[in-house]
């Protein structure tokens, strides 16, 4: 009897589950959904119909909200600032904490307290004198925003590899010193090969901030490079309303990358989860 | 070799420290400084004490508005978050057909922006609202609500992953011992489970904490603050003191700051609560 109970019990359970899982989906296939149908269709109690004859417009919402928001070009900016400022992020700041880590003393500690105080203070803070400063000295554009990234990532990314650096014996590095090694040679043929895995977990959760940030892109190079999220939110335009039409065709297309990413990466993405959880 | 390494801070230490200078640093400073200074751009500034700290407070009431509101809402999203994704933990964690996929379904919210998950919610949530003749946008309870429904769809799963391995942590000697001594469900719970979990329940609070007192992308997406700045939380509010009105830029620098100590206060409650827990093990 008690392993009759025990088997209705899980099924109960894996019901429950399905809904849980319908919930987290439905949303998702509503916008789907909705981006095939016309502006008319889309408002109202009309967003929960299936396209019909009527309502169904094929891919003109996604034609026309391409070209609106000239998607690709967005995407493009999105990709190179992600990419380059990740690639940055972990090399720069991985020299940084082995540095900061090896060589004792009151500046690299001073260093260090900075570095960890920037993980608290929150963007609003920076905001306004950031934007206009990084506008005097010309960070304004694809290019500089890079700049910007590595100093904002700078806090979260050294903090992860000097606990790690901590971590790892002296000796090894001490023993490529004395074989004649320089720092330089040393660094990049002895330490960095053994951060590989805290490498991957901070390109992970960089990856996931750059990708999706929205203030500083719009702040800094909103108004000539629009990347993804400063694209999206500029169909809202000024005042009336919003076509969103368009708006469903490109939250599929902001989703598309990021869906794939995730089920490409998974494994990763949640180890590296974990670790930033236990470390920030 | 600590010697050696020393001369080469220019070449190990100095690229990273120059960004964060630039991206950081004196952009903190200044905007500290600017706090107590009135200004339209940044270099015109001038003395004014703690004039602009009170004007966050006097000239209109969105500041304690956003305040409350923000309160409130982290409040009830730290509550729904941690005991949904607590529960679905538990539950996944015992063997259920297709763990695997709900899993991998229950985490992917949480790699979307918040921007794409503002706009998607708000066609959702329109949708349910127009058939009882409402909208969004028509009574600061929808769009709080919203944004409590947001939250939770677009966290749970995060602190889901997070209690799992929590929950898989526990050695498994333990919890045959309790069902050997006759413990019920309840109790294993009770006795075994959450206290053998607290250092993560610790993590998922404070996360979900500094994640309601931060949130800006879904706020602006979902409901930009309206109706009438009803719906707008801190950091949605300095955004607009900044931005929408000419000569309040100092308020908003104020704002800022008291935003930045009331974060910071935040991370070293948390700070001390994992250190002396670290302490107690």
């Amino acid at each position: 009897m008690a392993m009759v109970g025990k088997k209705y019990t899980k099924w109960i359970i894996f019901a429950i589950l399905v809904v849980v899982a319908a919930f987290i989906v439905f949303p998702i296939l509503v916008v789907v959904m909705n981006s095939f149908k016309a502006n008319l269709f889309i408002s109202s109690t009309g967003a929960f119909q299936l396209p019909n004859s009527q309502s169904f417009v094929g891919t003109a919402n996604y034609t026309n909200g391409i070209d609106r928001i000239s998607f690709f070009s967005a995407f493009g900016y999105s990709l190179w600032i992600t990419v380059a400022s990740v690639i940055f992020i972990l090399l720069l700041t991985s020299m940084l904490a082995w540095y900061i880590t090896r060589v004792k003393g009151k500046v690299t500690n001073i260093i260090y307290y900075l570095l960890v105080f920037s993980m608290i203070v929150p963007f609003q803070m920076v905001m306004f004198t950031m934007s206009k400063f990084s506008n005097m000295i010309h960070l304004d554009n694809p290019i500089g925003i890079i700049v910007l990234y590595v100093g904002f990532g700078c806090g979260m990314s050294t903090f992860m590899f000097s606990g790690f650096i901590k971590s790892i014996p002296i000796a090894l590095e001490e023993a490529a010193m004395i074989d004649g090694a320089t720092p330089v040679r040393t660094f990049f043929s002895v330490v960095l090969p053994m951060l590989k895995s805290t490498a991957i977990t901070i390109a992970i959760l960089e990856t996931m901030w750059v990708w999706n940030d929205y203030l500083m892109p719009y702040l800094v190079i909103g108004t000539e490079y629009r990347t993804i999220p400063v694209a999206i939110q500029y169909l809202r335009g000024g005042y009336g309303s919003v076509d969103m039409g368009a708006m469903m065709a490109m939250l599929v297309l902001a989703m598309i990358p990021v869906i794939i990413f995730y089920l490409f990466c998974q494994k990763y993405i949640i180890k590296g989860v974990l670790a930033g959880a236990v470390k920030g | 070799m600590e010697k050696t390494l020393r001369k080469y801070f220019a070449l190990f230490a100095l690229p990273a420290l120059i960004c964060f200078a630039l991206a950081f640093f004196i952009p903190m400073v200044w905007g500290f400084i600017l706090s107590f200074c009135e200004f339209t751009t940044i270099t015109d500034a001038s003395f004014v004490g703690l004039q602009n700290y009170i004007r966050a407070f006097t000239v209109d009431n969105y500041f304690t508005q956003a305040f409350w509101f923000t309160l409130g809402f982290t409040i009830v999203t730290v509550i729904t978050i941690n005991i949904l994704a607590f529960a679905l933990a538990l539950v996944l964690t015992k063997n259920v057909p297709g763990t695997n996929a709900f899993r991998t379904i229950f985490f992917m919210p949480n790699l979307i922006g918040g921007i794409v998950l503002g706009w998607i919610w708000q066609v959702v949530l329109n949708g349910v609202l127009a058939s009882f003749e409402q909208t969004l946008l028509s009574d600061a309870k929808y769009g709080f609500w919203g944004l409590v429904i947001l939250m939770n769809w677009q966290n749970i799963g995060y602190m889901m992953v997070i209690y799992i391995a929590a929950i898989q942590n526990i050695p498994a000697d333990m919890l045959e011992a309790a069902s050997i001594d006759g413990a019920d469900g309840k109790t294993t719970l009770f006795r075994i489970t959450i206290p053998s979990v607290m250092p993560s329940i610790t993590i998922c609070m404070f996360l979900t904490l500094t994640n309601g007192f931060k949130l800006y992308d879904q706020n602006l997406a979902l409901t930009n603050g309206a109706p009438n700045h009803q719906t707008e939380m801190l950091a949605l509010n300095i955004f607009n003191t900044f931005y929408s009105r000419v000569g309040f830029e100092g308020v908003g620098q104020a704002k800022a700051v008291m935003f930045t100590i009331l974060v910071a206060a935040i991370a070293l409650i948390q700070l001390v609560a994992t250190r002396s827990r670290e302490v107690e093990n």
